[in-house]
């Protein structure tokens, strides 16, 4: 199976948003989908929410800290929703 | 307290990419260390938890919105209050925005209970149930 590489957008909503601010812009691969789940970012504010599919994407400390790095090839995982994510054609 | 505040990442109303980053989302910043002593919690604070169940099982909000409002009480309060207090204040405004009280309610209710006394002891037998 090939693997899907995304980008996370880089939007700055004030609000309530799950997406880590230190992975804004950072690109990785979808380890797996997982949801559908509710959408946090209305259900913070008691309305009606979107169930979207949320993904596990896997960076390298290299991508996320660059050469702060101390374990450049270790990885992170992070579940992000898939609003957040743009596919990237290789 | 992790970062002065003159130093927090945080604005209100972010103007650029820089000022958007929240306080609390702080993963990747130089932080203090982590205080890991071990505490018991005061009966206050097992209530507000036990608080917090009651609200989200009947629906007013989620644990969603409790954050929010955690969330939007910036760097200054934020470090001010206690974990639990972060907490009380958060399911109160969430209650109110939900319509389970209102504030006329809530201040009759706080006048009444500052009429018991200053602690459990002095509220002893005050009670009518």
């Amino acid at each position: 199976m090939m693997t899907e590489r995304v980008r996370v957008k880089e939007m700055f909503p004030p609000g309530h948003v799950r997406t880590p601010f230190y992975l804004r812009g950072k690109t990785g691969e979808i380890e797996r989908s997982l949801g559908p789940f509710g959408n946090p970012e209305q259900l913070a504010y008691g309305v009606s929410a979107d169930e979207l599919p949320m993904h596990r994407v896997r960076f390298t400390m290299a991508e996320i800290w660059g050469s702060d790095a101390e374990n450049p090839r270790d990885t992170l995982d992070a579940e992000i929703y898939s609003h957040w994510l743009t596919p990237i054609k290789d | 307290m992790p970062l002065p505040l003159e130093t927090a990442p945080f604005s209100v109303c972010p103007m650029d990419k820089k000022d958007s980053r929240r306080w609390h989302d702080m993963g990747g910043l130089d932080g203090a260390p982590i205080d890991m002593a071990e505490h018991d919690y005061a009966l206050w604070e097992k209530r507000v938890d036990a608080l917090l169940v009651l609200s989200t099982t009947k629906g007013f909000f989620t644990v969603d919105g409790l954050r929010r409002v955690i969330e939007d009480l910036g760097p200054a309060y934020y470090e001010k209050m206690s974990y639990y207090e972060r907490w009380v204040h958060s399911v109160n405004q969430n209650l109110i925005e939900a319509g389970a009280y209102s504030l006329g309610e809530l201040g009759a209710k706080m006048a009444e209970v500052a009429a018991r006394g200053e602690t459990y002891g002095d509220c002893a037998g005050c009670h009518d149930d």
